[in-house]
């Protein structure tokens, strides 16, 4: 069945895009990540204008999100301090990711920026994510255990000026620290529509040094608020948000996402981190060959 | 002053009554739908372009006749880029800006174009895609605009926004015709002016582009489309609290499974 969206200006089949939607909420039930990395690019993949896709993909992240934050929030997993910093940090770097796109696509760079930017970040948080979790399993099954990883913040985080404590992440670390973090990602979910969350995870514990029980449910609570300011933003300047395939894609990611999260039980969670790894690096090398590869389009068209 | 008025007569006099021996038939077009609507269900759409020719006395003249029917979207300034290998990676180098891209351009004929007008005819009335029009603006090089327009063409092409069909006018006993051009259900809304052209001899008797199509979106889509161009913050906060909503009742629903 195919279904017009108004805003992309296009007719698409519905079943795609709930089952593209759908895929991409399992993967976020499992392993606690939106998604959005991976719904922008088979958006554009499946013929979508990339301003839409990325618009549509944060407003997908939200929905996506909200339960998780729910969850985390009932089992004290939310640190609200560290959330509300993040999430300062974010406002702020929507804004200025929104400013950060018009140049870009004035420019002409927009869409080899994001790509160079997925090829990057993923191809690099995924390698990450592959040997730490390839460790953990070989550890497994020679039956050593790893030496366990001693919780600290960056040497350059305690330079920072000025302290603040953080009773649930158990930190005492300068705001400015997460308040960086924070306008980083949320530059990312303007530009690439993705939550942030493979990059977030990540930063606060090997960068900040959160405690592990609060560093998912705050990731959640920041991605929550920065994608709910991404879609005002996107509604406000590049009006590309298109409720109607953001909705499809919710129906499918928001019961896609407590499937995955019934399956993440069942599964060992090193076998599980090896395998979000693997998505992510494929996602990489796919952008990557995206950038090396002769494009089937060469020339595109923008509207003035 | 006599002779000259004498002279401005007889320059007169010999038109009309040249006009008499050989009056021009009339074309009678017409189109399936006036009217496109974008609803959710769109997906395209196919026009049927028809219409009659009226020879003069009823009497279709010696010879074969020609018909092209041209369809045009609204024209629309654009920046057309162009990817380059820079560095081992593919990235936006050139670009051109064109004043007045057509967004859909169909044409239809009854034989090749190259084979029913010549070259300066088939310009002037901007037939077939080679022939485009795109007024570039600054200083280019023909070449390169040739280039662009080139990679315009075939982008549009391949999207089913630019469509060129020889043969696919149907003329029956010289005197009713009729064309099918497919529109892709990534048009923009606008004003598509339809212009059939009657061509004898490689010459065109008959131009006619008095048949509009209006493409508009209607009900939920328009709704939708004003909403988000007009009231961005009330969209905006609409999108996120049906995405918040959608969130939490899912998460509602599968607890109590």
């Amino acid at each position: 069945m195919d279904i017009y969206l108004p805003i992309a200006g296009l007719s698409v089949n519905i079943f795609v895009i709930i089952l593209l939607g759908g895929a991409v909420g399992m993967l976020s039930g499992m392993f606690g990540v939106g998604g959005g990395f991976l719904t922008t690019p088979l958006l554009i993949f499946y013929g979508i204008p990339p301003m839409v896709a990325a618009a549509s993909a944060s407003t997908q992240v939200t929905g996506a999100s909200v339960s998780g934050v729910f969850a985390h929030m009932r089992r004290g997993g939310v640190d609200f301090h560290m959330g509300a910093v993040l999430v300062a940090g974010g406002l702020l770097g929507t804004i200025f990711g929104a400013v950060l796109f018009e140049v870009l696509e004035a420019w002409g760079q927009i869409d080899t920026v994001i790509n160079i930017l997925y090829t990057v970040l993923l191809g690099s948080i995924g390698g990450m994510m592959a040997k730490e979790a390839w460790q953990s399993v070989s550890a497994t099954r020679s039956g050593k255990p790893l030496p366990a990883r001693k919780r600290r913040h960056h040497p350059l985080v305690a330079n920072l000026p000025g302290r603040w404590r953080f009773y649930r992440s158990g930190l005492y670390i300068s705001p400015l620290a997460p308040l960086i973090l924070g306008f980083l990602t949320g530059i990312l979910t303007m530009l690439l529509g993705v939550g942030g969350g493979f990059i977030m995870v990540p930063a606060m514990l090997y960068i900040l040094g959160m405690s592990a029980n609060v560093v998912v449910g705050t990731s959640l609570f920041q991605i929550l608020f920065v994608t709910m300011s991404s879609t005002m933003v996107h509604s406000l300047t590049t009006r590309a948000v298109d409720i109607v395939l953001a909705v499809f894609l919710l129906i499918g990611s928001v019961t896609g996402a407590q499937i995955g999260a019934r399956l993440a039980q069942r599964m060992r969670p090193d076998y599980l981190r090896l395998l979000l790894a693997a998505i992510v690096l494929i996602v990489a090398l796919r952008m990557a060959l995206g950038l090396g590869w002769q494009p089937d389009e060469i020339y595109t068209v923008q509207f003035l | 002053m006599i002779a000259r008025w004498l002279l401005i007569l007889a320059l007169l006099l010999p038109l009309p009554a040249l006009a008499q021996t050989v009056v021009e038939p009339k074309l009678v077009p017409d189109v399936s739908q006036r009217n496109i609507n974008i609803q959710s269900r769109f997906t395209g759409a196919e026009l049927l372009l028809f219409g009659a020719i009226i020879y003069p006395r009823g009497v279709a003249p010696e010879g074969q006749v020609d018909v092209a029917v041209v369809l045009r979207g609204p024209t629309r300034p654009i920046i057309l880029r162009e990817k380059q290998k820079v560095a081992g990676i593919w990235v936006n180098a050139e670009s051109i800006d064109f004043r007045s891209a057509p967004a859909y351009y169909a044409i239809a004929s009854s034989r090749p174009i190259d084979k029913i007008v010549d070259a300066r005819t088939a310009a002037i009335y901007e037939l077939g895609l080679k022939r485009l029009q795109l007024s570039p603006t600054g200083e280019i090089q023909t070449s390169e605009v040739r280039r662009f327009t080139n990679g315009l063409v075939d982008l549009n092409r391949r999207d089913g926004l630019f469509a060129e069909a020889a043969g696919a006018v149907d003329i029956t006993d010289q005197v009713l015709y009729r064309a099918r051009l497919t529109i892709p259900s990534s048009v923009p809304e606008g004003r598509y002016v339809a212009e059939t052209l009657l061509i004898r001899n490689g010459r065109v008797i008959v131009a006619d582009d008095s048949v509009v199509v209006e493409i508009s979106k209607t009900g939920f889509e328009r709704f939708i489309t004003i909403m988000a161009q007009e009231y961005g913050l009330l969209y905006g906060a609409f999108a996120v609290l049906i995405s918040l909503f959608l969130g939490w009742f899912a998460g509602y629903v599968f607890r109590r499974l």
